[in-house]
């Protein structure tokens, strides 16, 4: 089905909210100022529910089915995050007012850094980073900063294993590093011989992913540390892949420098269709004083029954900022919320559960699908879509057909270093049940790939609407469905 | 609670896997590091959580509890009830970016439609999809002009009034270039003209960064401002409050390159700070250097329109570390929130609103302006918001108006030394002229009492 645009709908005259009438006098702008077209809808209240109701119809959901995308750690989002973040006494509150009418905020603010550095082993946090990839540039910024302060001005060099994530090498490019590039070898592990050959003084720092993501632990965690540390460089976390490692291990403790968070995967905020996130950014001592300004501090401490007294504080060589105010408060308030109802012992329970389930899913179609790196996953595992019986047949293929089956594809052809990958992250949420149904479903179309491919390369079938023309889409670059005016 | 697995789905599970015990999942993971102790409180249930989170919240002061007349880049404006109720669908919610469309038309119909306000708005060709908030999306727009003259040209020139959080944002993006001058920012006059950075313009420039309405509140046309600076060949970005644009000519008119803002008064509580909403709208022929996410229309193979991400070649994901952007994650929710509310408010709607915002700020700044101590110092046409100059220091006033309900306007001498004793006065429709009148005898008292 096709759903008009809000501006097909409109109908001049019509309007979905109304306004007190003015109070005051009515003031002249000048004439010059004046705007003469105001070229957007006219509909009422109902026109828009309806409108925005057909649509959400539209979407796949983590609340309609299961939502395997590998590396975004599609979990549940939990309805009470969305009660506790809309409490008026956060949500209207202005970020500008006097400290100390928002005591609250910043105690919660406060408890969160000391909840993450204690979850990752780090030493200080700031929550102002929007993203993950500002988490990135954020920890980059901060490996800069910290050889400069040292006088160590040779190391423009980040390496990047070939298996991270695509922000890595456009976070460090954008701060001015030249990335050089490290390979995985035979198991899934980043080569250490590879790994020595790049490592000098040049080297500002590693950027590593672990569990990486192919979603193996890199059973050298140790040797690569100590090789990037003794060539005098950092080492950089990518946590998007945390949840396989909560209440397991803390990446502080394994030697990594510095490490962000994606709060909207690991803590359960929810993803929103493309964001909101929230990339808090934890360090080791050395690199505390760095951190972005400012960052929750305690100004008083507490004093018989007068609780602490909070506050922002600038870090002494802090980078600047990174963004207006102080982070997403908002999706800082739904990890707290989150957190505080798994507690200490909780927490590991997150990473066996989403660990389990990616190994008994893997163990369930290895036999249909060529598992990348066989031996025990993390949170993900990688196959390849295609079968040397089918040549026609490609991951996308199977991506598609899986949406006839009601399930949302994993994510397609990442790792690059894996051909026709398919990266699948089933999350702790999901019950046995549900895995064997996307298990079978898998299974099918390896067996149709080979005895219907047509099938497959014509799927979706079930889906609002068929395999899109992207190369039309770039090339006559539609991006609005209304053509400005130009007015005199 | 949140996990499914009963110790019988465990053990028929670790069976298939070929294992004994979870912990034997974890085998790669160094012993020595392996289980840490945390230091964290015990698990509480959900109506434990809500009570202390209730208790936190009720800690802080609230627009609930107080008029308020602090702006400075995040404003208290009404949010209709339809737009929350359309943004906490599940279909909305807790889906991905759209990487998958042929199940995520919802996602990609509602962005379309988001960019397409956004031109309307701005009058541009094109928007993004959303950047993070006002002063990412101006470093974004920094980095555009910068990749556009190839790092040629290593000038940024950026008015005062452009807000002071989102010059920090850009030199904290750009310290590591080290051959970049940022200026223009420092000019000593307390409320300089813009038109003193045409000076500054050069054939090395390759941005020029206003504020509309700026810092202070102030609007003016910047037509042939966009003319001069286009005639060394430099480009003008504009940060605008998108609510202003509901009555005040749009940027597209005055020529500039690039709009962003901060879409916040689009429906988006204060929420402390964020999550807030980037802006960023440009002409077509930037749209290959367009940082973000862009969908476009197209047909599928029955010919049925729909909507896909487009140009994703510019992306981190593919060009990688040629990349000039990283984002990734954007403000999906968010814009989908603005979209809702401009559809709300519409053509009519939101220049309602806009009128009501400028007609309440002009009626305080006039109350103001018959008293002896008091003096509008912005000393041109503004939006809903004006420099007022106390005769004491805002800090002390605005603690003493705590007793009064009042959250006072924003100190301008914690970024402008030079702005001694000056407020900056936001009113919205938020407040009624009772509630002026109340805080203009308050201030008054506090003042003299």
């Amino acid at each position: 089905m096709v759903e008009a645009t809000i501006f097909e709908i409109s109908s001049p005259g019509r309007i979905g909210v109304k306004y007190p009438e003015s109070d005051v006098p009515s003031f002249e702008l000048p004439a010059e100022l004046e705007r003469r077209h105001l070229p957007l809808p006219e509909v009422a209240e109902l026109d828009v529910v309806r409108h925005f109701t057909r649509l959400s119809k539209l979407n796949y959901s983590i609340d309609s089915g299961f939502y395997p995308l590998g590396s975004c750690t599609m979990k549940y989002n939990p309805r009470i995050n969305e009660v506790t973040a809309r409490l008026s006494g956060f949500a209207k509150t202005h970020p500008l007012q006097p400290v100390d009418t928002v005591q609250g905020n910043l105690a919660l603010m406060y408890e969160l850094q000391e909840w993450l550095a204690e979850i990752s082993g780090f030493s200080a946090i700031t929550l102002q980073p929007a993203a993950g990839a500002q988490g990135e540039y954020t920890g980059v910024l901060i490996i800069r900063a910290y050889h400069k302060d040292r006088g160590d001005t040779k190391r423009t060099k980040m390496i990047i294993p070939d298996s991270a994530h695509g922000t890595n090498p456009a976070s460090s490019s954008m701060s001015g590093f030249d990335v050089v590039h490290c390979a995985t070898n035979e198991h899934g592990n980043i080569d250490l011989d590879s790994l020595r050959a790049v490592c000098d003084d040049t080297t500002a720092g590693l950027m590593l992913t672990n569990p990486n993501t192919l979603g193996l632990f890199e059973q050298g965690i140790s040797e690569v540390i100590e090789i990037v540390h003794q060539a005098g460089g950092l080492v950089y976390g990518d946590g998007a892949n945390l949840n396989a490692l909560l209440g397991i291990t803390r990446p502080g403790d394994l030697g990594i420098d510095i490490m962000h968070f994606n709060l909207h995967k690991t803590f359960s905020t929810p993803h929103g269709g493309g964001g909101p996130g929230s990339g808090p950014v934890g360090v080791a001592s050395h690199l505390v004083d760095f951190l972005p300004c400012p960052v929750v501090g305690i100004l008083e401490p507490a004093s018989g029954d007068f609780p602490p007294f909070y506050g922002f504080v600038e870090p002494a060589k802090s980078i600047g900022r990174m963004k207006a105010f102080y982070g997403h408060f908002g999706m800082v308030i739904r990890a707290y919320t989150y957190i505080s109802m798994y507690g200490k012992h909780g927490l590991r329970e997150i990473a066996e559960g989403a660990v389990l389930n990616a190994n008994y899913l893997m163990a369930l179609v290895n036999k249909h699908y060529k598992v990348a790196y066989p031996r025990i996953c993390m949170h993900e595992f990688v196959v390849e879509g295609h079968w040397p019986n089918a040549p026609e047949v490609i991951a996308l293929d199977v991506s598609k057909r899986l949406m006839d089956y009601n399930f949302h594809p994993p994510t397609n052809y990442f790792p690059l270093i894996v051909p026709e990958a398919l990266m699948i992250e089933p999350t702790e949420t999901e019950n046995k049940e549900t895995l064997e149904l996307f298990a079978d479903a898998l299974i099918k179309i390896s067996d149709e790939a080979v005895n219907n491919p047509q099938l497959l390369k014509d799927a979706p079938h079930n889906t609002p609407i068929g395999r899109l023309d992207e190369v039309k889409a770039a090339k006559d670059l539609v991006l609005c469905c209304w053509i400005p005016e130009k007015e005199n | 609670m949140f996990i499914p697995h009963s110790d019988s789905d465990k053990s028929e599970m670790l069976e298939k896997i070929g294992l004994k015990s979870i912990k034997d999942l974890f085998k790669d993971v160094p012993e020595k590091y392996r289980y840490p102790d945390l230091n964290l409180p015990e698990a509480i249930s959900e109506m434990e959580a809500l009570q202390n989170l209730k208790d936190l919240a009720d800690v802080n002061f609230s627009t609930d509890d107080m008029l308020c007349f602090m702006g400075a880049g995040a404003y208290n404006h009404y949010i209709p009830a339809a737009v929350d109720s359309i943004i906490t669908r599940g279909e909305f919610l807790t889906a991905y970016t759209p990487y998958q469309p042929e199940v995520s038309q919802g996602t990609l119909q509602a962005i379309f439609e988001y960019q397409s306000l956004i031109a309307a708005l701005t009058g541009m060709e094109v928007s993004n999809a959303s950047h993070y908030d006002g002063a990412t999306a101006a470093a974004e727009a920094c980095v555009l002009a910068y990749h556009n003259f190839r790092g040629k040209r290593n000038k940024f020139v950026l008015s005062k009034g452009l807000h002071p959080q989102y010059r920090e944002t850009i030199q904290t993006y750009f310290q590591g270039y080290e051959n970049l001058k940022i200026v223009g920012f420092d000019n000593p006059s307390q409320m300089p003209n813009d038109d003193d950075l045409l000076n500054l313009v050069d054939l090395d420039t390759a941005i020029v960064y206003v504020q509309y309405p700026d810092f202070f509140g102030r609007i003016r046309d910047f037509t042939k401002f966009v003319e001069q600076v286009h005639e060394k060949g430099a480009l003008v970005a504009v940060s605008v409050n998108p609510m202003a644009l509901g009555m005040l000519k749009p940027p597209g008119e005055f020529g500039v390159d690039i709009v962003t803002g901060e879409g916040q008064p689009l429906g988006i509580p204060l929420s402390f700070g964020g999550p807030y909403l980037g802006l960023f709208a440009t002409k077509k022929e930037f749209v290959r250097k367009l940082a973000g996410r862009l969908v476009g229309e197209t047909v599928d193979k029955e010919g049925r329109k729909g909507y896909v991400l487009t140009l994703t070649a510019r992306e981190q994901h593919i060009r990688r570390e040629k990349a000039t952007s990283n984002i990734c994650t954007n403000q999906g929710l968010i814009a989908l929130a603005a979209t809702v509310y401009l559809s709300l408010l519409g053509k009519h709607g939101l220049e309602q609103v806009a009128r009501l915002n400028f007609d309440k700020a002009h009626y305080a700044a006039t109350q103001f302006n018959q008293l002896n101590d008091f003096e509008v110092v912005s000393n041109s046409p503004f939006f809903n918001e004006f420099v007022l100059k106390c005769p004491l220091p805002v800090e002390e006033i605005n603690a003493l108006l705590l007793d009064y309900d009042i959250l006072g306007g924003y100190d301008l001498s914690k970024d402008y030394p030079e702005l001694e004793n000056c407020m900056l006065v936001a009113v919205t429709e938020a407040v009624s002229k009772d509630d002026i009148d109340y805080f203009v005898s308050s201030l008054q008292e506090v003042c003299h009492g």
